[in-house]
């Protein structure tokens, strides 16, 4: 930058001031739009993900029509592709895993922000946290080497034998115990969603106001009860939103799911047999896929994938904005 | 008074049942993690010798290490953190600075933060889409190009996060000394949110770093040592994949160390991210 003196005529200081405010306000122009262009990438990725997708997808959705998505059979020899296995499977599995890990999250929740001692809080928080940050293929590996095994040779036969002749209850629990299958994805799943139900949980516990929280107690209530008739109908929106953020993920989980699902093309009643998902049929055939029609069959499962993560995180984040907005107010 | 009486033991009764589900749902996810680092470091650290990092992934039946996927995972993780970042830094400048009230920053974050969830074998298939099919061949910078797709969403949110938190007065002391916006973002708001939006890239490279699903049909594999970017080149997480799920010894042992070597990096960016920025929440 030039110094402008005083020895300088009060013209030229001028001419430098004004091509120094023009330089700035240039240089601020070239930032703004920089930045600008930056935000607009972020919807054009999103943005290209689906055309790209829906393009991949075309000769597929043309050829099958709508029946792609209510048809079993998933034949590469014949070239008869069908997404309905893969859809049942992924939302099964899903849903399985909300059950189980909505009430352990909640609870872990209840845990850290009501009775855990101070000094734990954190390490015990991070702890769970840390279960949201290994590696999906870290899952599957476990899954497949550690926990599919130990499921087939205590849980399933005890399982199997418990049900046996209960109708309903025996077909759900039925047939030979393979250690991997729908159930054992499920529980992954489950235990990689925890992570994100209970930081969920625990960030929209901490809004609910102290005052309202004490006049409970001050009334004679017990911490469950504060909990159940105070905290949560007050975080309702808040949980919900963390629960399907979980379902998100538990929805596209990839790498897990294809390790313990046993990737068969079909659907069973019984939840301890093998099945696939719509992530896990993509990664396990989509290199291996000759023909274009096959290739666009499975490009026409990630779009299903897509559309169905979309809906479900597009609630999840319009249930958690409305309630950063009630406490941002 | 005895119902009075028996209603208050009852209602203690079902708060300390409940209260110790809650202490037991805890343990559970206490367990699960030790559990799965146990698994992860018995059968880990057993095939952990100097071997794994100066030899290439054999072929079946033999030994050998990861040398040429752990190279692999670096080059594309460190393509993806200098691609993705200043497109991130930037997307999440203008929204907590230019743009902080406008009608695009509210978009952006709602579809950022669903980028962020999305699952990422669908950025695999975009990117194969975009990349893979018009090149004709698996390349490393389609690989490293399908990660910094997963970087930018992070990068974006720490960023705006980060930025909001700088207090407006002291960009007001900035302005009131005559420095353009520019000069105040970069000078002022920058270094007051610096150590918040290093903590943000450390967590994009941990997330990236054992991503799996969208380097199958973008990277996908190479047995070999390739620096070539137009070129297959192995990566740690696929070679895992791959060895896990092989009938041979000697590969199911490399996927463990493999494994093993992921988690551990994973975990000590992530808890060495949180450790920049951790102490705000202690308050």
């Amino acid at each position: 930058m030039t110094v402008v003196s005083e020895a300088m005529p009060p013209s030229a200081a001028m001419k430098i001031r004004e091509a120094t405010v023009r330089r700035f306000a240039l240089t601020d122009t070239i930032f703004r739009t920089a930045t600008r262009f930056s935000a607009i990438l972020v919807l054009l990725i999103l943005g290209g993900v689906a055309v790209s997708l829906f393009a991949g997808s075309w000769q597929a959705l043309s050829t099958f029509g709508f029946s792609f998505l209510t048809t079993e059979s998933w034949n590469p020899v014949t070239e008869k592709f069908g997404a309905l296995a893969p859809i049942y499977g992924t939302i099964i599995t899903s849903a399985i895993a909300i059950l189980i890990a909505v009430p352990i999250g909640i609870g872990i929740a209840v845990f850290l922000t009501e009775l855990c001692p101070r000094p734990l809080r954190r390490p015990i928080g991070i702890a769970v946290e840390l279960l949201a940050g290994i590696p999906s293929i870290i899952y599957g590996i476990w899954g497949l080497f550690v926990f599919a095994p130990f499921l087939q040779t205590t849980v399933q036969p005890f399982v199997i034998d418990l049900f046996k002749g209960i109708p309903g209850l025996s077909n759900l629990f039925a047939g030979p115990p393979y250690g991997i299958g729908m159930l054992t994805s499920a529980l992954i799943l489950a235990i990689m969603v925890l992570p994100f139900i209970t930081s969920i949980s625990k960030d929209v516990f901490d809004t609910v106001p102290s005052v309202l929280k004490e006049s409970a107690y001050g009334i004679g209530c017990t911490t469950w009860e504060v909990t159940r008739r105070v905290v949560i109908p007050y975080t309702r929106v808040g949980i919900m939103g963390g629960v399907m953020l979980g379902l998100g993920r538990a929805l596209g989980e990839t790498m897990a799911v294809t390790f313990v699902i046993g990737n068969a093309h079909r659907i069973s009643a019984s939840l301890f047999a093998p099945g696939t998902t719509i992530s896990a049929t993509i990664a396990n055939e989509f290199t291996e896929a000759d023909g274009e029609l096959y290739t666009s069959s499975l490009v026409a499962l990630g779009l299903i994938l897509f559309v169905i993560t979309l809906v479900i995180l597009a609630i999840a984040r319009y249930m958690l904005m409305r309630i950063d907005a009630r406490t941002g107010a | 008074m005895s119902t009075a009486e028996s209603l208050h033991q009852s209602r203690k009764r079902k708060n300390a049942v409940m209260m110790t589900l809650c202490v037991a749902a805890a343990g559970i996810g206490l367990a699960w993690l030790a559990l799965i680092l146990g698994a992860l470091l018995y059968k880990g650290v057993s095939g952990l010798s100097l071997s794994v990092f100066t030899e290439m992934t054999p072929p079946p039946g033999e030994a050998g290490g990861l040398l040429n996927a752990i190279a692999g995972s670096l080059i594309m993780t460190i393509i993806a953190v200098v691609v993705g970042t200043p497109i991130g830094v930037l997307a999440g400048t203008y929204m907590a600075e230019y743009g902080r009230f406008s009608k695009l920053t509210t978009i952006v974050r709602f579809i950022n933060d669903i980028l962020l969830s999305a699952p990422s074998i669908i950025v695999g298939l975009f990117v194969y889409e975009l990349l893979v099919r018009p090149m004709g061949h698996f390349s490393a910078i389609a690989g490293a190009f399908a990660l910094a797709i997963l970087v930018i969403p992070v990068v974006v949110r720490t960023t705006e996060d980060m930025l909001t938190l700088v207090p407006n007065s002291l960009r007001e002391a900035g302005t009131a000394i005559g420095a353009p916006r520019w000069i105040v973002i970069k000078s002022v708001a920058y270094r007051a949110a610096l150590s918040g939006i290093v903590t943000g890239i450390l967590l994009a490279i941990a997330r990236i770093s054992g991503e799996t699903a969208p380097l199958l049909f973008t990277a996908l594999n190479n047995q070999f040592w390739s620096g070539n970017l137009n070129a297959p080149m192995a990566s740690l997480p696929v070679t895992i994949f791959q060895f896990a799920l092989s009938p041979y010894e000697e590969w199911q042992q490399l996927a463990w160390t493999g494994a093993l070597i992921i988690t551990l990096t994973v975990l000590g960016l992530s808890i060495f991210a949180r450790s920049l920025t951790g102490r705000r929440e202690d308050r």
